[in-house]
């Protein structure tokens, strides 16, 4: 009977305690989804490079590699020796090696010349493999793959020919040598969304009259011409690389770091995405921390609206002092009370944080490319709602207290 | 002459903060199955001395027996259980939980006292049967509270400190909010109740023509001293 008292009681007061509630709901909406945006961006980042083993470039940071060989963030400062690079793919470790080449840019987006191997060994969210979905994959030494963000940005189709400038945001262009659209990649939520995939040699090729990062005046070699010379280049900015057996990743690293002739750098993905969270880790922390604060505003709030309450509830104390209720029993049915708000606000938050996620998830994915998903409740959830009870009981002892002497000193004679 | 269920002797209280200011009440019993009207008027301790008896107040000496037992050597939270147990509370108005059913409102008490719950079988059909002495319209007890009229509220009040029939009902100025006629008919309905369960009744007013109908009336200023400082 005290719980449906206690029930009744509240919805007696529908409107404060709703608005309480959803406060509190929110919050904790809020705070899971804080949490879930920022272990889903881990996760989608960690997704964005799958069954790769080690990325080798030019000696500089571990995560300054990672981010422009994966990401296409910042530049590389070197490149790497064709040599050097056919020295590693010679390794009697390496199963497979990808060499990419980056530099040039077409409108707002990078270009990246590769092999047809990229296709066949590049992995996104566990091992998910680049799919065309419209056209094929480059054939000809001026076809060119774009990706899904690309096609949609710039409006372009399989056939489509397209100019590659020189270097970033530059305006000297490849003009002599333009590109066709051979084929449009699947949607992947990772930055190849946003490469145009030319083959390596193309990149050899548009750079044939240019020497020292210029072009060289007057000089314009046919396309026909190109085409019978020897395309292999001279250097490349970064490899992906799988080994035999992931027994052999160490090894193969310390000797690519060690390479003699050449100071090159070889990271293991997974490490330096560790250490770039380790840089991005005081933001989480702080994003994190203001949520939770919001969840604690939340709970002050309730406390604030059983503060409110206590004066019009005097009578309700009274007649239940009473019936021979002890003052310990009006402090006990204030505490339920917060925490049955509290744990009501907690199930309505996860609710509506799954329900954010249901219609958020393709959303989010389209625009952001970040895979939200929805799992089953976690224990960290579990947590998180008892944590909010508890603490709902622990600030409602504020108010509790104050009806408890309140209690005492009325006993049963309140003069209304 | 049989046990008194409520005797006050050499009772004194005083105020918390006000040390100049004291209740002293020398003699007070109640016998069983008596109804009495204590008279006073407002700032009379009428309501210091209600809340002795009902132990939500402990006097500083004296000694208070209900039922053989002095409530003043227990501790608090047991007077709350005796309460609960032996004293059915009236009030003067805003008895009831306005959210709470009827049923709900008759039926609190016995959330605090097992044993008066006990003397009932059915606590359901009890309340309702009450509701029906007590000439509260059939089916009520579904009702919320607050959707009854005054009248209709002090009856369910009665049912209230009626049920499980405890030894001793205090009302404190339970017909002040009814008009004349349905004062008269409140009071037909308590008395009759309290006379078929032999239950003693202590009502406080400041109204002395109800006088006639009780076995006793007594007056504050008889009983009861209250001292107060000369500045």
């Amino acid at each position: 009977m005290t719980l449906r008292l206690a029930i009744a009681s509240l919805l007696a007061r529908a409107l404060t305690v709703g608005m309480t509630i959803l406060a509190i709901a929110l919050s904790v909406a809020l705070f899971l989804g804080v949490e879930k945006v920022r272990t889903g961006a881990k996760a989608s980042f960690a997704d964005t490079i799958s069954g790769t083993d080690l990325i080798v470039g030019a000696r500089s940071g571990s995560v300054q590699l990672l981010l422009y060989s994966v990401f296409r963030i910042g530049n590389a400062t070197n490149n790497v020796t064709w040599e050097s690079y056919q020295d590693i793919a010679a390794r009697p470790q390496v199963d497979w090696i990808v060499p990419i080449s980056l530099g040039d840019s077409h409108r707002q987006f990078r270009v990246m010349g590769t092999t047809p191997a990229f296709f066949e060994h590049y992995q996104y969210r566990q091992g998910r493999s680049l799919a065309v979905s419209d056209g094929a994959i480059m054939d000809d030494l001026f076809d060119a793959v774009i990706g899904a963000d690309v096609a949609a940005t710039l409006g372009y189709s399989v056939d489509d020919p397209i100019v590659v400038a020189h270097g970033l945001a530059s305006f000297t262009e490849h003009k002599d040598q333009p590109f066709r659209v051979s084929g449009i990649l699947e949607k992947t939520g990772t930055p190849v969304d946003r490469t145009v995939i030319v083959s390596l040699r193309a990149i050899e090729a548009i750079h044939v009259d240019w020497q020292s990062g210029a072009q060289i005046p007057g000089q314009s070699t046919p396309v026909d011409e190109i085409r019978q010379m020897d395309l292999t280049p001279k250097a490349i900015t970064a490899a992906l690389v799988g080994v035999e057996s992931p027994l052999q990743t160490f090894a193969l690293q310390r000797a690519i770091n060690e390479y003699p002739q050449e100071p090159l750098l070889a990271i293991l993905p997974g490490v330096a995405l560790q250490e770039l969270w380790g840089i991005v880790g005081i933001a989480e922390t702080a994003l994190l921390a203001v949520s939770a604060m919001v969840v604690v505003t939340a709970l002050i709030g309730m406390m604030a609206t059983i503060f409110s309450s206590l004066n019009e509830r005097r009578r309700e104390m009274a007649i239940f002092r009473a019936m021979g209720a002890r003052p310990g029993t009006i402090l006990g049915m204030l505490v339920f009370e917060a925490m049955l708000m509290a744990a009501v606000g907690a199930l309505i938050g996860i609710a509506l944080l799954y329900a954010g996620l249901v219609i958020a998830q393709p959303i989010v994915d389209d625009a952001f490319g970040l895979w939200l998903p929805v799992t089953a409740p976690s224990l960290r959830e579990v947590f998180v709602v008892c944590g909010v009870i508890g603490a709902g009981a622990f600030v409602s002892m504020v108010p509790a207290l104050r009806a408890y002497r309140m209690s005492v000193a009325d006993g049963m004679m309140v003069k209304s | 002459m049989t046990t008194p269920v409520l005797a006050l002797d050499d009772v004194r209280y005083c105020w918390p903060g006000r040390a100049a200011f004291a209740l002293s009440v020398p003699e007070l019993t109640v016998g069983k199955g008596e109804t009495v009207l204590l008279l006073g008027e407002s700032g009379s301790g009428k309501s210091t001395l209600l809340s002795l008896i009902c132990g939500t107040v402990s006097p500083d000496c004296g000694a208070l027996h209900i039922n053989d037992t002095d409530i003043t050597k227990l501790s608090g939270g047991a007077r709350d259980r005796f309460r609960a147990e032996q004293i059915g509370v009236i009030f003067q108005q805003f008895n009831l939980l306005p959210f709470g059913t009827v049923t709900d409102n008759i039926l609190l008490p016995l959330r605090f006292a097992p044993q008066r719950r006990k003397r009932i079988g059915d606590v359901v059909s009890e309340a309702h049967a009450l509701c029906a002495a007590l000439g509260l319209p059939e089916g009520v007890g579904r009702h919320k509270a607050n959707a009854l009229s005054v009248g209709q509220q002090q009856r369910v009040a009665v049912a209230r400190a009626l049920i499980g029939h405890p030894p001793l009902i205090i009302a404190d100025e339970p017909t002040s909010a009814l008009d004349a006629s349905s004062q008269a008919a409140f009071l037909d309905l308590l008395f009759a109740q309290a006379d078929a369960h032999d239950t003693s009744l202590l009502m406080v007013s400041h109204d002395p023509r109800l006088g006639d109908r009780f076995d006793r009336v007594i007056r504050m200023e008889d009983i009861a001293k209250i001292e107060r400082a000369t500045a």
